[in-house]
């Protein structure tokens, strides 16, 4: 997938949103991000593991940890990890694709968060099964929008 | 309950002796006031920002800067032993400059003056790697600073500083770092001060940054001019505070938020 | 070039699990950033990363602004054969980065 369709896909229609204070930053709906992946199928919301911190100091950088738990056999397996972040300017974080060769599915990365929100990781299996789970964070400095740093 | 802390704060009584060092005790290391995320990030060799910065730093070693004809390698060799201790003594007094340079002063003096190269810029990827790296080769290495000679009065006027209000907030370093430390400001524990975990990924410039910077930080914090980097309020904080924390073992690359 | 870092184990059981750990240098830039005279910073990310194990993709990773600055990536893995781990990665200016690594399997 190219990098524009990527964005355009992330939702760069936000990119044009003013900095403004963090409490004023909506979040958006990702239901239509889900429902591109799932294609309105049923997901679980059991079976799928995710850690973020509840505080977080800074938004800029936030480890988020993701574990799947699955025998990640040819018939039986995790083929991709999408995470979305409803309140940053491109809910999509990134995608993971994975397959039966990796042999787990479980992923440490740390993303940015534009503000206290909920993150929503969402796991496609094979046979058009979907798991996701949802957590809130606290962020105590907003990435992305506050451009306060800048000048120090 | 900000209000209420610099209420207090301006209450308290400070010594009028410049040639006081305030030590807060316990001494407590930056990192201890950090999350705990970020101190896991800290030791962490692998995952730890800062040791880009030193792979890089360690990488430019070997090679010419801007202008220079010869790499740091060719006098100083394997910087593992060289430079092992180097960062403990700085900042101080240098003969050959005939004045006080931090560890950044002084790699970029030496670039310019043993490899004729032209000047380093201030935070500059090249210097701020460089620093990193040497500062790096002394990390679990006490502080352990020198006042001796013409460094003296550079101490004593970091000393003043310290203890001098400033910017539209009329603070002083003190008021925060030797007061108030521990307590927490804008929801973020204030930490004693001490400079040993510099260079440091800072998360907030989501890069590596000097020990300068984050001092003009705080100038920017209480709302005063930032002093230039390489001033001499600078340095003379710098060496103010590489006194305070002596005894204290070098984390860099820190990882801050 | 983007440069980068990239930490497997030397040795690993065959069928037992393995931590590839990768960090890449690169600020991330999310294009909303503004520089000292207020003009913005251009947009500028690593988009992709691919892990392969002994000529395998094992990790196909699509990343954007939304990731922190210096991408971090762990993930766990299960020991087949010996081979190389490799990873490459490139950015949306099409500057690329290769790392590799020898995993040993008993």
């Amino acid at each position: 997938m190219k990098r524009r369709d990527f964005l355009v896909a992330s939702g760069a229609a936000l990119a044009a949103l003013k900095a403004r204070a963090q409490q004023f930053q909506p979040g958006q709906d990702i239901t239509p991000f889900i429902e591109k992946v799932t294609g309105g199928a049923a997901i679980e919301r059991s079976g799928i593991e995710v850690e973020l911190p509840q505080i977080a100091e800074n938004g800029n950088s936030v480890p988020l940890r993701i574990k799947v738990p699955s025998p990640m056999t040819a018939a039986d397996h995790v083929s991709a990890i999408h995470v979305f972040a409803e309140r940053n300017p491109r809910p999509l974080v990134a995608v993971f694709h994975l397959g039966p060769q990796t042999g787990r599915a479980e992923i440490d990365t740390r993303v940015r968060l534009a503000g206290t929100q909920k993150v929503t990781v969402l796991a496609a299996l094979s046979g058009n099964r979907f798991r996701m789970a949802q957590v809130e964070v606290l962020v105590t400095s907003a990435a992305c929008l506050d451009e306060a740093s800048m000048s120090t | 309950m900000i209000a209420r802390t610099f209420a207090l704060a301006a209450l308290s009584v400070l010594p009028a002796m410049a040639q006081d060092i305030s030590r807060p005790q316990p001494a407590r290391p930056g990192i201890d006031f950090q999350s705990a995320d970020v101190r896991k990030l800290q030791a962490d060799d692998f995952a730890n920002p800062g040791m880009l910065a030193v792979a890089r730093g360690e990488r430019l070693w070997g090679e010419k800067l801007s202008g220079s004809d010869k790499p740091c390698v060719v006098c100083h060799g394997d910087a593992t032993k060289s430079m092992k201790g180097a960062a403990t003594r700085y900042p101080r007094f240098d003969p050959a400059l005939g004045r006080v340079v931090n560890l950044e002063g002084r790699i970029d003096a030496c670039q310019r003056g043993y490899g004729g190269g032209s000047a380093l810029a201030a935070e500059s990827a090249e210097l701020v790697s460089l620093t990193a790296f040497v500062a790096h080769q002394s990390r679990g290495l006490p502080m352990a600073v020198s006042l001796e000679g013409p460094a003296r009065a550079t101490f004593e006027r970091g000393a003043a500083l310290y203890r001098t209000r400033i910017g539209q907030m009329n603070l002083a370093c003190t008021h925060c770092h030797d007061a108030n430390w521990g307590k927490t400001l804008l929801a973020e524990p204030i930490s004693q001060g001490h400079p040993t975990g510099w260079p440091a990924y800072r998360l907030e410039w989501q890069a590596t940054g000097s020990l300068q910077r984050r001092l003009r930080a705080c100038f920017f914090g209480v709302r005063a001019e930032q002093p230039a980097y390489g001033s001499d309020d600078l340095v003379s904080l710098e060496l103010y505070l590489a006194a305070r924390a002596q005894g204290m073992a070098i984390e860099a690359p820190g990882v801050r938020r | 070039m983007i440069v980068g870092r990239l930490q497997v184990p030397p040795t690993a059981r065959r069928g037992e699990a393995f931590q590839v750990r990768i960090l890449i240098q690169h600020a991330m830039e999310t294009g909303y950033r503004r520089d000292m005279d207020g003009r913005a910073i251009a947009l500028n990310v690593v988009d992709s990363v691919v892990c392969r194990y002994a000529g395998r993709e094992i990790l196909r990773a699509q990343l954007g602004t939304g990731i922190a600055a210096n991408p971090y990536i762990a993930f766990q893995a299960v020991a087949d054969a010996s081979g190389e781990i490799e990873v490459e990665f490139r950015d949306d200016r099409g500057e690329q980065g290769r790392l590799s690594a020898t995993l040993t399997v008993t």
